[in-house]
């Protein structure tokens, strides 16, 4: 089982979702997962393309209407 | 019974707030009531922010530096022991010299440490203004460049969002200045997929880059330094040759945090509001060090000391709470070396940079001078 952390980046300006999301790989073990809460459609598009692209897992994103709920893992 | 008040760090948020203690609480620390102790590291307290005009040669070093206890208020005690063990279930402090702390309420304010060794060849091949000693080797790069190919590089998290872009106009600028237009290029690397984390700072950066030739690359998180060939790599599969290597180093929390389990990567899970940390109700953390997701910048820092300031009185006085941080945060930015712009933002209100002006700018140097007034609790 992975264990997950969760960052509620929702109307978080500065450094905002994603930066937040890149920040918190650094801290977690390879297989374990982040959840970001995001309210900013920008970092809803760019964090999945970016997990594919850096060959991290994206386990799932969710559109909640007021905002996003998008899970990565990490795999290196 | 003396209530104990005791802060961990010794730098912007713990110096305000243990002097904005010792003002409030002046009668009760005359009447021997509460102590507030500040463990520390060293005596130095340096004004970061001011590191960023040593690269081109506009402060002295002397002037960023003071001594610790002569801004603490007298009433202060103030210990130079590092923190090693904060033992929050046990309400007390380990520090080096094997002595042991005991709190009432504590309030942690250890900051973030640069950890360049956490991309392979960082250290090795590149600049970075973000430590008096790092400005100043940066300011040797700067006089000994003649020309070449320029690499800015951000990485996350950082503490003072604004610092890389403030770093690279000022350094278009001063090379400039030193006659060397057309014999250098800059290209500015940032991790997201604009300039700034901040959109309506990224949108505005972009013009101003185009303007002045500074090239740039997106979403571009640092793999490796190939420092024999001079070449940064990204994660993302892009690569830049550089002839000098400016860096803003990845960040982590102070270690006494990750030896204590308080928090991964040394990021203390905060509550955004009260400043309490997750599951204690004595324990406060602010500045860089809480996890909350927001700039780690020293306005933060003051902004969220005066809540605790605040709160810390009322508990002692009157044993209620007095009021939540609302996430106000307020950074200069430096457009060049002779024009400034700011923002302000909370967690309602969206950023809004205004035009940058030459008030602006003369309003930063002017802050920067008065900080040890702010720092003493006088401002
Ligand atoms: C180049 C640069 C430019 C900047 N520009 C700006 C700006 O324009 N505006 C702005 O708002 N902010 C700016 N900042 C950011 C600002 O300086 C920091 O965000 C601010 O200092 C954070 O305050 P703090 O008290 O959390 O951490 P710090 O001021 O770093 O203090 C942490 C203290 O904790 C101490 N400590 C660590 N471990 C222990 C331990 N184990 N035991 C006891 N003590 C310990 C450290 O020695 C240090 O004194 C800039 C920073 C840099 C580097």
């Amino acid at each position: 089982m992975s264990n997950r952390t969760t960052i509620d980046a929702r109307n978080a300006f500065c450094p905002g979702p994603m930066m937040e999301m890149i920040a918190a790989l650094k801290t977690i073990a390879v297989g374990d997962e982040i959840e970001v809460l995001s309210s900013d459609k920008g970092s809803a598009n760019d964090i999945p393309a970016w997990t594919r692209k850096v060959g991290h897992q994206l386990v799932s994103s969710d559109d909640h209407g007021t905002h996003w709920s998008i899970v990565v893992r990490r795999m290196k | 019974m003396t209530a104990r008040l005791l802060i961990v760090g010794g730098g912007m948020a713990g110096t305000i707030v243990a002097n904005g203690l010792a003002r409030r609480l002046s009668h009760e620390l005359r009447s021997g009531d509460v102590n507030v102790t500040v463990l520390g590291t060293s005596n130095d307290h340096m004004y970061q922010p001011g590191f960023l005009y040593v690269p081109f040669g506009r402060v002295r070093s002397q002037e960023l530096k003071r001594q610790e206890r002569s801004i603490l208020d007298r009433r202060i005690n103030f210990v130079i022991d590092p923190a090693t063990h904060i033992d929050v279930d046990a309400n007390r402090v380990v520090a080096q010299s094997g002595k042991s702390y005991g709190y009432d309420y504590l309030v942690i304010a250890t900051g973030s440490r640069l950890v360049p060794e956490q991309i392979p060849g960082l250290t090795e091949g590149a600049y970075h203004c973000y430590d008096l000693e790092g400005a100043r080797k940066l300011r040797g790069a700067i006089d000994a460049f003649e020309g070449g190919r320029i690499v800015i590089n951000v990485n996350a998290p950082h503490k003072c969002p604004v610092a890389p872009l403030e770093i690279t106009l000022m350094l278009d600028e001063h090379l400039r200045d030193r006659g060397l237009e057309g014999k250098f290029d800059i290209t500015y690397t940032y991790p997201i997929g604009r300039l700034h984390s901040l959109e309506p700072v990224a949108e505005w950066a972009v013009p101003e880059f185009d303007r002045r030739g500074i090239k740039y690359q997106t979403f571009f998180n640092t793999k490796e330094v190939d420092v024999a060939k001079k070449v940064v790599h990204s994660e993302e599969g892009d690569s830049f040759e550089y002839d000098l290597l400016i860096t803003i180093p990845p960040h982590r929390g102070a270690q006494v945090i990750e030896d204590s389990g308080l928090g991964a990567g040394g990021w203390i899970p905060t509550n955004p509001r009260t400043l309490l940390r997750e599951g204690s109700d004595n324990v406060f953390v602010i500045g860089d060090t809480t996890n909350i997701p927001i700039s780690k910048a020293g306005s933060t820092a003051h902004f969220q000391a005066d809540t605790v300031v605040e709160n810390l009185t009322m508990m002692v006085q009157e044993g209620r709470w007095s009021r939540e941080y609302d996430g106000k945060v307020f950074c200069f930015i430096e457009t060049g070396l002779s024009r400034g712009t700011y923002i302000w933002f909370n967690y309602k209100t969206p950023p809004r940079p205004t035009p940058p002006t030459q008030m602006v700018h003369w309003f930063k140097l002017a802050y920067n001078r008065m900080y040890w007034l702010s720092a003493c609790g006088l401002l």
